[in-house]
């Protein structure tokens, strides 16, 4: 009878310790696999909480219309840095973009050809970026960096240094009208992420692109069109700054030459923050959409606690180290069963 | 037991894995100890817990007493303690001086003393019996003078203890012999050596006492090498008997599939040709720097060829790129598993499938993500690969489940001609078996089979037919059933 009793506890024991050991191993799966986003949740909580307004439907919306531009662009950039590549030019085509698309709506009249322009007046640069570094084997460093004074110049130069007033009103509808009360910028953000949300994840566009940046030369003995897929990455982020910037013409009723600059630091920032590999092969989709809200909504809050704009700096700075360092503690814990 | 480096209980675990188990190991001063086990036995590990790169769970080290806690590596190097790697830790950029001394260069109040730096690294030098200028940079010496600087490092940061992994496995024979001659004259200094070795033979030269491990754990320590056969060892290594090492498995040859005319191009000097039939394995013999590995890529198209022409199944086919190889039905194997072969942060399925994914995407673009399922399952079942499953980064995997996966990548895909670049290098004798019958069931499915080796024995025991390389060309070739070692060596040699 007391044997039976025994058996029973011993089992009941059992089941309770696998119980804990499956919690414990899907806790651990979280935090290996989207540890960004764990601590985005337990931020955004905290700041509903402790920071006032912070948590309404108003400053909701404008916490993401500001990172629109970020995250749009962050979406490509995470391919390239996947890759094992780096692209600086991209705050100067959005400038470049913008301006193009100011004039041609200005001079032909027709706001859809203007911003077509935009778009592929992005798309161009990135193509030459990528045909520059997949073909001819520039340094993406190097070579972006002078592609990067290289458009900017060349905004400069068609708008003579000012911004251009855009004449037709309703260009302005793209980017400051709203849908179901959301603003467009924010729709075609969330449009975006879920486009390259799915190159990255399901297609083998997306597989072969870490693939190269873990290993370049493995994929290339794979039978992977290395130059190619590179190419395809430098375009879209093309592509995609020129939506961006077309967007920021918009809401700024204008194409502004000096727009954008410095941003290819805060992508690349985002994308570190979202767990995107430096050294390419690594990425995921919700970590960069974490990235890309806590670099926003740091900013966010800040304004909100009304700290001046100086300390703002030291502060987004402090907090890169931080998620950099989190990252590398947690990497070593795996890289440890890596040898 | 008064052992000068001893290990007391060292266990080691990682999130789901016991990598050591309850490990005690003891080494002398003026002995060469060797540690033997296929691949995730527990080795590696061990030199890594040595080396201060991994903290022990539980157990300790203890040298000459006293108990060492290795918190990093330069614990372990002020402790007197060095590792010779099969990757050598060198930095290629500089110069053999600045390597040797690294971490203690000599200094002139805040300057650098390029004159004591050189002088101190060329005494060193002339100890080893080498012909080094210290003053060469690293990258520019063959990988058998790095390995000399690599334990002249050793020497000159005090090391009492220093443990060798797989030092040999890309020496050439001379550059073996001369190795061997230093570690003795390092025992005969007094030095604790301990040894990492897949090769019997080398493990027979050396070693005083030698000890086994399976699963991170170990199997038997013995003292002494007397009495003790190869077999005794892969016996205790691998948990069971294995008879031939080569199990090799006669089949009739087919119709003739695979052709290359007139071969030339970067590392392949002289025009060079040569055939193979379904279901033949054909071997490639050279000493390093024989165009072995160049022939593979020239073929492959990982390299570009000059001309040449390449016939598969009757039909010319144009080879530009790796991509148009696969497509004409060649797969390559390369040598440099870790550089050319793997994606280490990529998991194993991913890894098996990069290239066989382009025959079940949906719309030429989506993957078909229960497909590729079902073949990495397949795979890991059929070639009995290691894993704790298929999401695993392959990186984690040891070396012969990688090759494995690399293997398992080409079998998915639609090929006929599997060129395989010293498919066995680095890899623990169980798994060599293992790939040696995959080769064989490849044969015997009507496939041709072309590896490249370096090593006698494998190829005389695996090919149906050996191909001879030297200097950058074919120089002649050899039917399984004339093959000796003598006409392979003799044909392989340099001329004159």
């Amino acid at each position: 009878m007391n044997r039976i009793v025994e058996q029973q506890a011993e089992s009941a024991a059992a089941a309770w310790d696998l119980k804990k050991l499956r919690i414990n191993r899907f806790l651990q799966n979280i935090w290996a696999n989207s540890g960004m986003v764990v601590v985005y949740v337990v931020m955004f909580i905290a700041c509903s909480v402790f920071v006032p307004y912070f948590f309404t439907l108003r400053n909701m919306i404008g916490l993401a219309l500001s990172i629109t531009t970020i995250g749009m662009i962050a979406c490509t950039m995470m391919f390239i840095l996947a890759s094992g590549d780096l692209d600086l030019s991209v705050g100067s085509i959005v400038a470049f973009s913008g301006i193009i698309a100011a004039t041609v709506i200005n001079q032909t009249g027709d706001v859809y050809i203007g911003a077509l322009a935009g778009v592929i007046g992005g798309g161009a640069v990135g193509l030459l970026n990528g045909t520059l570094i997949a073909v001819f084997n520039l340094n993406p460093l190097i070579c972006t960096l002078a592609t990067m004074q290289i458009v900017r110049g060349g905004a400069m130069i068609v708008s003579d240094g000012i911004a251009i007033g855009i004449t037709i009103p309703e260009f302005f509808a793209l980017g400051n009208e709203s849908v179901f009360g959301i603003p467009n910028p924010i729709w075609i953000t969330i449009l975006i992420f879920i486009v390259f949300g799915i190159l990255l994840n399901s297609t083998s566009y997306g597989k072969n692109i870490l693939a190269i940046g873990g290993n370049k030369e493995a994929s290339r003995l794979a039978g992977i069109n290395v130059s190619l897929m590179k190419n395809t990455a430098f375009t879209l982020q093309g592509f995609v700054c020129g939506i961006a910037g077309v967007i920021l013409s918009s809401r700024m009723t204008s194409g502004q030459p000096n727009v954008g600059l410095g941003l290819e630091l805060d992508v690349i920032a985002a994308c570190v923050l979202g767990g995107v590999s430096l050294l390419g092969g690594i990425a995921t989709i919700e970590g960069l959409l974490a990235g890309v809200l806590i670099m926003g909504t740091v900013q966010n809050v800040l304004n909100l606690l009304n700290v001046e704009t100086f300390y703002q700096y030291v502060v987004r700075g402090a907090i890169l180290i931080i998620a950099v360092l989190l990252d590398q503690f947690k990497q070593r814990n795996q890289s440890a069963v890596m040898r | 037991m008064n052992c000068f480096l001893e290990f007391q209980n060292i266990t080691k675990t990682f999130p789901g894995v016991k990598a050591l188990d309850n490990v005690s190991l003891g080494a002398s001063k003026g002995a060469v100890h060797g540690l033997v086990g296929e691949n995730g036995a527990g080795k590696s590990t061990l030199l890594k817990i040595l080396s201060g790169a991994y903290t022990p769970s539980e157990g300790k080290i203890v040298i000459n007493g006293e108990t060492k806690l290795f918190s990093k590596t330069r614990d372990a190097i002020e402790a007197g303690v060095a590792i010779i790697y099969q990757e050598l830790n060198l930095v290629p950029e500089m110069t053999v001086a600045e390597n040797m001394l690294l971490g203690k260069w000599p200094r002139r109040g805040v300057f650098l003393d390029r004159q004591a730096l050189r002088e101190r690294a060329r005494v060193q030098i002339r100890e080893l019996m080498e012909d080094i200028d210290p003053d060469t940079k690293v990258k520019d010496l063959p990988i058998g003078q790095r390995q000399m600087v690599e334990i002249g490092k050793a020497l000159l940061h005090d090391a009492w203890i220093i443990a060798f992994d797989e030092p040999t496995s890309s020496l050439s024979r001379k550059e073996t012999e001369h190795l061997f001659r230093i570690i003795r004259d390092l025992r005969a200094r007094g030095k604790a050596i301990l040894y990492v070795s897949h090769r019997m033979e080398e493990i027979f030269l050396l070693c005083d006492a030698v000890t086994v491990f399976r699963d991170g754990r170990k199997i038997e320590t013995f003292e002494t090498m007397e009495g003790i056969t190869d077999n005794i060892l892969i016996q205790r290594m691998v948990g069971r008997e294995i008879t031939d090492m080569y199990g090799y498995r006669p089949r009739e040859k087919g119709a003739p599939l695979f052709e290359v005319n007139d071969l030339q191009g970067p590392g392949i000097r002289e025009k060079s040709s040569l055939s193979a039939a379904r279901g033949e394995i054909v071997g490639f013999f050279g000493l390093s720097g024989s165009g072995r590995t160049e022939l593979m890529k020239n073929i492959f198209g990982a390299i570009e060829k000059r001309c040449g022409e390449i016939i598969v199944d009757g039909k010319p086919v144009a080879v530009k790129n790796p991509f148009s190889a696969i497509d004409h039905g060649l797969c390559l194997c390369p040598e440099d598993r870790k550089y050319e072969g793997i994606i280490a942060v990529r998991s194993l399925s991913e890894n098996i499938n990069i290239s066989s994914r382009r025959h079940f995407v949906r719309l030429g673009f989506f993957l078909n993500k229960k497909c590729e399922q079902e073949g990495a399952d397949r795979f890991i079942e059929k070639l009995h690969i290691r894993t704790p499953s298929r999401d695993q980064f392959i990186g984690n995997l040891s070396g012969g489940n990688q090759q494995k996966a690399i293997l398992a990548r080409w079998l998915s895909e639609k090929v006929d001609v599997f060129l395989l670049d010293e498919p066995t290098r680095g890899i623990d004798v169980g798994s060599k078996y293992e790939i040696y019958q995959i080769m064989y069931g490849l044969a015997e499915e009507g496939k041709t089979v072309i590896f490249a080796s370096s090593s006698l024995p494998e190829v005389m025991s695996v090919a149906d037919r050996v191909v001879v390389m030297c200097g950058g060309t074919i120089v002649g070739e050899v039917d399984r059933k004339d093959v000796s070692e003598e006409t392979l060596l003799s044909m392989a040699l340099p001329k004159g």
